[in-house]
């Protein structure tokens, strides 16, 4: 009995008048906890009710703790008939189980009821009594704490970082279950709020034991998901990033520095260590090394040893099972490891083996995280995805309780192997999603690749942030994690390297993809921007496994075009690299949507882009007059954007210093070779002013169109710029203006017989009329940013397109918007210019020779160039898990845009295999017995609500998408906030229709997260995100229905100015201020 | 193809003061969207009619959630809804409660029954204010009516209080509350003449002089009804016209102080029988409710009528009330002196207030 729980109903206010004849109420609360409930007295025709109650006490275990929501529920006494419910309130009390948290939950909480919203509000005060259990097989977490956070939360230090955590739980969704027919739609909707919040309990205490196996004691970067399977079941699933946080006393800086701890055995880690220490300038870890040996050496060694990269690459580059590739995969680090020994003598390669061993005996080496410390992220490879087409099953199969877990594992592998194969060790920033429709589910998952820091790798090194910089001097802060972590002789897809502008000493892509934030210490010119791609596919209706094969099909094609769009935008405003792309593909009946979202940044360290060069496909079939038309305004439009996005990178003195850009005769014919294109690519100017050019070729209408698309994204009017990350590249003077929003749109597509061309336009015009309409709600605030930019696209019913929205806009002070300038690149001497000369010859060679298959000519006459595209390092792979009843291992088919004409060879290879596969996927609506045994009695969690403060006034609660308020600083994480809520309504058109009954639904679900918060004894949430907006409507029957999850963390937040003491007064300012409240 | 659904949500309310002003006075959403074309808010943002039509109408559901909350002011301080900034809370009531000032003369001491909200329509068409505004306006009046009916104590304090409104938004609502509970007759032709602040002054000046409440604001009673008692000491103010004496001595003090200090004194000389018969007349019947009714229209055409048909100017008539007043101070024989300060007082200054064109 670890546990004692109270609670005290102190009072209600503003309660509906439930008793149409007296217009009053008499209202009384139960209070439950488990199974056992409490009520207070009746307070007979009282509108605003004081109870006033004594101290219910329930004597429980920690496990039941972190599970169950109190529940608190309002109702009318009525002597004649049954009582009715007013509304209820779910109060999480996870925050009250570890001791730096909340002491409290004390305040005002909107009463819910999911018919008819919040009714009124009531106060209440929680506390909890935690006896220490020292019980070993303990079954609970408590203490551990979770932070949707996904960098290292202001005011703690990561002393260490254990890596990737997941876990799923699943049931059967009520909604489906028999009895759904027979009980009211209040009951269900109950029912359902009741088992999500109790399976996000379960959940994130499972995954709290997982910590403290570990030796961690937090989650960062915890992502709960909810795939609402319909009949199939309910799933509920989270990731997160283990890691030993430290709380910084208040004073001191908000020092991050962090140490990766992956999971080795601490003794290896203790008598690995000192040989380090020793030696520490030496076992300075840089891929290829920044005083090369010459290149030609250099190619030698790899080619007659076995590189150790060769064993992956096939996977990058063909369809190889990741399953069987990993097992190949020796644990010795990619293509450097090789050449590394030559110089930085064994030690160094004994570093790196370490280092990859001790990731590699992590299962996943993944890091939700998108922001690091200073240090921490060495090399960035580029980004990797992977997405499987899976059949929901809806055979009950209590024997195969893990297919879920089965699928994500095989994912999560596929991953592995995609970042193995780019040369890196680790993947971060990392993230999964799924989409639904009907028995179709597509899982996604992306991150980045990345090589990090070796000396964060093993323990006892706590330490090291002032010994830090010493290891940054050979690849410099803001330039190093540009440098390609793979052997540039075996790529695992044609790019094109250049020395870096920085440093002039390592390899660089020239256009790097990811889906971390922008690393503070990166050298940018001019500002970011929000980048999307929009794409609809058509598709054929189709049942069961023809269903998930015509989408696997159209898949691989949706992601190029998106890539293809992305590039030529990024292309377009003069930009080089990508940051926060998230690529999100959703499924409908009739069809697929794609939106990926990133944030542009022109990198100083990377090549300037060339510009867009427009060809016909043969001279003369479209007017040349035509096409220079066209190719004028995709000039000029190149010329604004470098105006308004600043882009003014220091000049670099390339003629002079020998530009390590091959001439453009070399690199077409590099191309060429490359991609074994046509010979009509040699007619073409592939210069554009000195840069190379980026070609599109129009050949048909549809190139035409895509041409005009590019063009129609209009730049944001003047005072706004945007993004999706967390900091605005280029921006970072904020001023206190924050406003959090969330807005929805829902477009009915009237037209039957659309094209796709047609649904491209309707779906890009929808995407560019909301950011218009953003820009003109918060005309108000400029100047201003909208950060962090989160669309999410959707398919609720054939022909209709759903987008959501949530971002924040802070203005920023203009007048010092100016950032540090980027360095001036080290000068190198022509010596070494001329042996970077010789690179793309020799890399031609290599890669020529190597077994590129000669398709090219089914490459589409699209982009016959395609080896352009091929920088953008994206590795996709699907599975094509639609299910195979035999054991056998999913095709993994990982391809890379280098070469289109390879790329759609092993498609259709893929394809092909795919037309004879595969049954699996079966399914696990979790059997009773044993998953769910702690389930069994009941309890939920997560639905709760709230605010605080009786009296007057009310607490501000300021919400926003990023882990940071401007002009604050972050004094205390109160714990976790994830809330689900349903609504219904069966009068639809008295509450002013679809838009009517989300927008009230919506502002409920900001006022009870608000309220939680400031239950809580905080006043903002940070890291908030809507991670679910589910939307059903009826408008025949005049009822709808809407679901949403929520998430955050609640802090105390103090302006910056302000000193130590405002923060204590605001922390008892919240108890003593709701203890007088309960008074009044 | 069209949007089935749209909606933004701020986790502070957004709201635009102009399109506030459109949603209270009864602009349809599409007849929002063009006044705001034309006002140029377009131009700002880059932004097209969608836009502007998309803003408006979440503007407007925001308007309508807040309505409710709008009706007891005091919720929207510490409902958990709408984060609201203090300001706008204060900005959001104050407009809120506004109203226009032809519709109020319209509906100025008439009962805030059903009857009178079912003429709105012609009140509308009269005054071009939007029945949906007419409506507001009417529904606000008889909402604080409602509630400060009820009330003990100052009459200005409880709408401010109950409604958070300024003190001159306030004290308008008391005139109106003050009038609709006395039923002053306000829209006699004779009277068309007089503005709602007019009458608000006057109000003001019966609120604060002749209610119970003016002489102890502890008592029980409120401040929207006359002071009784003060109405029954009023009929001893007949003195003045009934006793010969005291009446000729009376004109001849005023005369006397106003010889030779106005272009009028003959005009004032041959009428001040008829208009201190006039003034006490009127004083003495107050006891009557129906004579309360009339009390302005009475004003007018016993004294204000008369002096204007003289060709009195505002100060002769300023000059003449003054001394009509302190005159009686000096009769020896009139023991009503204080009653005499606390009548004359307020009509001195009613009629000061609407002696004008």
């Amino acid at each position: 009995m670890p546990g004692k729980l109270k609670a005290k109903i102190v009072a209600g206010r503003h309660l509906p008048v439930m008793d149409r004849a007296s217009d009053l109420t008499d209202a009384f609360v139960e209070v439950k906890f488990g199974n056992t409930t409490f009520k207070t007295d009746v307070c007979p025709k009282s509108l605003n009710p004081q109870w006033n109650s004594e101290w219910f006490k329930f004597e429980v275990d920690d496990e039941d703790l972190q599970d169950e929501p109190l529940q608190i529920t309002v109702l009318d006494h009525d002597t004649y008939s049954a009582n009715d419910a007013i509304g209820k309130v779910y109060i999480d009390i996870d925050p009250l189980l570890y001791s730096e948290a909340a002491s409290v939950i004390s305040g005002w909480f909107p009463i819910y009821d999911t018919i008819h919203g919040i009714r009124g509000e009531i106060n209440v005060i929680v506390k909890v009594e935690l006896f220490n259990d020292l019980n070993r097989f303990r079954q609970s977490s408590c203490g551990v704490k979770f932070f949707c956070t996904t960098c290292i939360p202001q005011c703690y230090r990561a002393t260490l970082v254990h890596g990737f955590v997941e876990e799923l739980v699943v049931n059967e969704d009520p909604e489906y279950q028999w009895i759904d027919r027979i009980r009211t739609p209040r009951a269900s909707n109950e029912a359902r709020q009741r088992l999500i919040s109790l399976m996000s309990g379960e959940l994130q205490r499972k995954i709290g034991l997982k910590v403290l196996e570990m030796g961690g004691n937090a989650v960062v970067g915890y992502l709960q998901c909810f795939d609402l399977e319909g009949e199939s079941g309910l799933v509920v699933r989270a990731i997160g990033t283990a890691c030993t946080l430290d709380k910084l006393s208040s004073g001191s800086a908000p020092n991050t520095n962090t140490h990766m701890h992956p999971n080795t055995a601490p003794a290896s880690n203790a008598c690995n260590s000192p040989s380090k220490d020793g030696k520490e300038p030496v076992f300075v870890e840089d891929l290829p090394s920044s005083s090369g040996p010459p290149t030609p050496f250099r190619a030698l060694p790899t080619s007659s040893s076995p590189p150790p990269f060769s064993p992956s690459k096939p996977c990058s580059r063909q369809s190889s099972s990741s399953d069987t590739d990993l097992s190949l995969t020796p644990k010795t680090g990619m293509g450097s490891g090789g050449s590394a020994g030559k110089e930085a003598g064994p030690l160094r390669t004994l570093l790196r083996q370490q280092t990859q061993t001790a990731l590699e005996q992590r299962e996943f080496p993944f890091f939700t995280l998108t922001s690091f410390p200073p240090g921490f992220l060495l090399h960035v490879g580029g980004v990797v995805s992977a997405r499987s087409v899976k059949l929901l099953d809806r055979i009950h199969n209590p024997d195969e309780p893990e297919t879920r877990d089965a699928w994500w594992e095989e994912i999560r592998q596929e991953i592995k192997s995609h970042a193995r194969a780019l040369g890196c060790h680790a993947v971060v920033g990392y993230s999964e999603s799924t989409s639904i429709c009907e028995e179709v589910c597509i899982l996604s998952a992306s991150g980045t690749a990345a090589i990090l820091n070796p000396r964060y790798m093993r323990e006892g090194c706590l330490d090291i942030g002032c010994t830090d910089h010493r290891f940054e001097e050979p690849s410099p802060p803001n330039c190093g994690f540009c440098h390609i972590p793979y052997d540039e002789l075996n790529m695992p897809f044609p790019a094109q390297l250049t020395y870096c502008y920085h440093c002039r000493r390592q390899k660089v892509p020239d256009v790097l993809f990811t889906t971390i934030d922008l690393p503070s210490e990166a050298a940018v010119a001019g500002k970011g921007c929000l980048i999307q791609a929009r794409l609809c596919r058509l598709k054929k209706k189709a049942q069961g496994e023809a269903n998930a094969t015509a989408i696997s099909n159209l898949l691989p094609f949706m992601e190029y075009e998106l890539h293809t769009q992305l590039m030529n935008k990024l292309k377009l405003r003069s930009m080089n690299a990508l940051f926060g792309l998230h690529i999100q593909i959703s499924v409908g009946e009739n069809m697929l949507l794609g939106l990926a979202s990133a944030t542009g940044v022109y990198l100083t360290a990377l090549p300037a882009p060339g510009g867009i060069q427009i060809a016909g496909k043969t001279p003369g079939d479209l007017s040349s007059e035509h096409i220079s038309s066209i190719q004028k305004r995709i000039n000029d439009t190149i010329a604004v954007n470098k105006e308004l996005y600043q882009i003014n990178p220091p000049e670099l003195a390339e003629e002079g210093v020998g530009s390590p850009i091959p001439e453009p005769r070399h690199r077409s014919r590099l191309f060429r070779s490359h991609s074994e294109s046509s010979d009509e690519l040699s007619e073409l100017d592939l210069s554009h002013g000195k840069k190379d050019a980026f070609v599109l070729e129009i050949d048909d209408t549809d190139a035409v169109e895509d041409i005009h698309s590019l063009l129609i994204d209009a730049p944001p009017p003047t005072g706004f710029y945007s993004c999706n990350t967390e900091n605005m590249p280029g921006i970072s003077n904020w001023t206190s203006g924050v406003q959090m929003f969330t807005s929805v749109r829902v477009l009915r597509l009237s037209n039957a017989n659309l094209t796709n061309q047609g649904l491209n336009k309707i779906f890009t015009d929808l995407c560019e009329n909301l950011l218009k309409s953003f820009y003109f709600k918060l005309r108000s605030m400029i100047p201003c940013c909208l950060c962090h930019l989160n669309f999410t696209v959707a398919v609720p019913e054939e022909e209709l397109i759903q987008v959501t929205v949530t971002a924040v806009a802070m203005t920023y002070d203009k007048e010092q918007t100016q950032e540090k300038t980027a360095e001036k690149p080290v000068n190198k001497g022509s010596l070494e210019a001329e042996e970077q000369l010789q690179f793309p010859l020799e890399l031609c060679a290599d890669s020529s020779s190597s077994n590129i298959q000669t398709a090219s000519k089914i490459s589409v006459s699209l982009f016959t160039p395609a080896a352009k595209l091929c920088q953008n390092q994206l590795l996709i792979a699907r599975s094509a898990g639609v299910g195979e009843s035999t054991n056998m291992s999913p095709r993994a088919a990982s391809v890379d845009y280098g070469s289109f004409a390879d790329r759609c060879s092993t498609w259709l290879e893929l394809l092909r295999l795919k037309a004879h596969t595969i049954r699996r996927g079966s399914v696990k609506t979790i059997s009773s017995l044993e998953r769910c045994s702690p389930l069994q009695e009941g309890r939920s969690r997560s639905l709760r609500s709230s605010r605080s403060f009786g009296g007057s006034s009310v607490t501000v609660v300021k919400m926003t998408p990023l882990s940071f308020l401007p002009g604050t600083r972050i004094i205390k994480y109160l714990g976790i906030i994830n809330m689900f809520f349903i609504r219904e309504t069966t009068s639809l058109r008295e509450e002013g229709g679809v838009s009517g009954f989300l927008h009230s639904f919506i502002a409920e679900v900001f006022a009870m997260v608000r309220a939680h918060v400031a239950a809580l004894g905080g006043n903002a949430v940070v890291s908030y995100s809507m991670k679910e907006c589910v939307f059903m409507e009826n408008p025949n029957k005049n009822q709808a229905q809407c679901l949403i999850n929520v998430s955050g963390d609640a802090v105390i937040c103090i302006s910056e100015t302000d000193q130590e003491s405002s923060a204590s007064t605001a922390n008892t300012g919240q108890t003593g201020g709701s203890e007088t409240d309960g008074a009044t | 193809m069209s949007v089935e659904l749209d909606v933004f949500v701020g986790n502070t309310t957004i709201m635009d003061e102009e399109v506030y002003q459109l949603w209270l006075d009864g602009y349809t959403v599409n007849d929002a969207v063009k006044v705001r074309m034309e006002g140029g808010v377009m131009d700002e943002c880059e932004a097209s009619k969608d836009v502007l039509l998309s803003d408006t109408m979440d503007q407007y559901r925001t308007f309508q959630m807040c309505e409710r909350l709008l009706h007891s002011p005091a919720k929207l301080a510490n409902q958990l809804l709408f984060q609201i900034p203090p300001h706008r809370q204060i900005m959001l009531i104050e407009r809120y409660y506004a109203f226009d000032d032809t519709f109020v003369r319209e509906v100025l001491g008439k009962k805030l029954s059903k009857g009178t909200k079912k003429d709105l329509d012609d009140i509308s068409t009269k005054t071009s204010v939007t029945l949906k505004s007419c409506r507001r306006q009417f529904d606000n009046f008889k909402r604080v009516f409602k509630v400060v009916e009820e009330l003990k104590g100052p009459l200005v304090e409880n709408i401010r209080q109950h409604f958070l409104l300024s003190d001159k938004l306030a004290r308008d609502y008391a005139a109106i509350v003050f009038f609709a509970n006395n039923r002053f007759e306000t829209g006699k032709r004779k009277l068309q003449y007089l503005s709602f602040q007019d009458f608000a002054f006057c109000a003001g000046q019966l609120i604060s002089n002749w209610t119970v409440g003016a002489v102890d604001n502890m008592v029980e009673d409120m401040d929207v009804d006359l002071d009784k008692e003060f109405l029954q000491e009023l009929k001893e103010l007949k003195i003045l016209i009934t006793d010969k004496d005291l009446l000729d001595q009376h004109k001849s003090l005023v005369c006397t102080a106003l010889r030779g200090k106005t272009k009028v004194f003959i005009e004032m000389e041959g009428s001040f029988k008829n208009l201190s018969r006039g003034l006490i007349n009127i004083a003495a019947k107050l006891t009557n409710t129906k004579d309360v009714r009339d009390f302005f229209i009475d004003l007018v055409e016993k004294f204000i009528e008369p002096c204007r048909s003289d060709r009195w100017s505002a100060a002769d008539m300023k000059l003449y009330l003054t001394h009509y007043t302190n005159s009686a101070h000096i009769l020896d024989t009139f023991k009503h002196q204080v009653v005499w300060d606390r009548y004359m007082g307020v009509v001195k200054s009613c009629i000061f207030k609407m002696y004008h064109d």
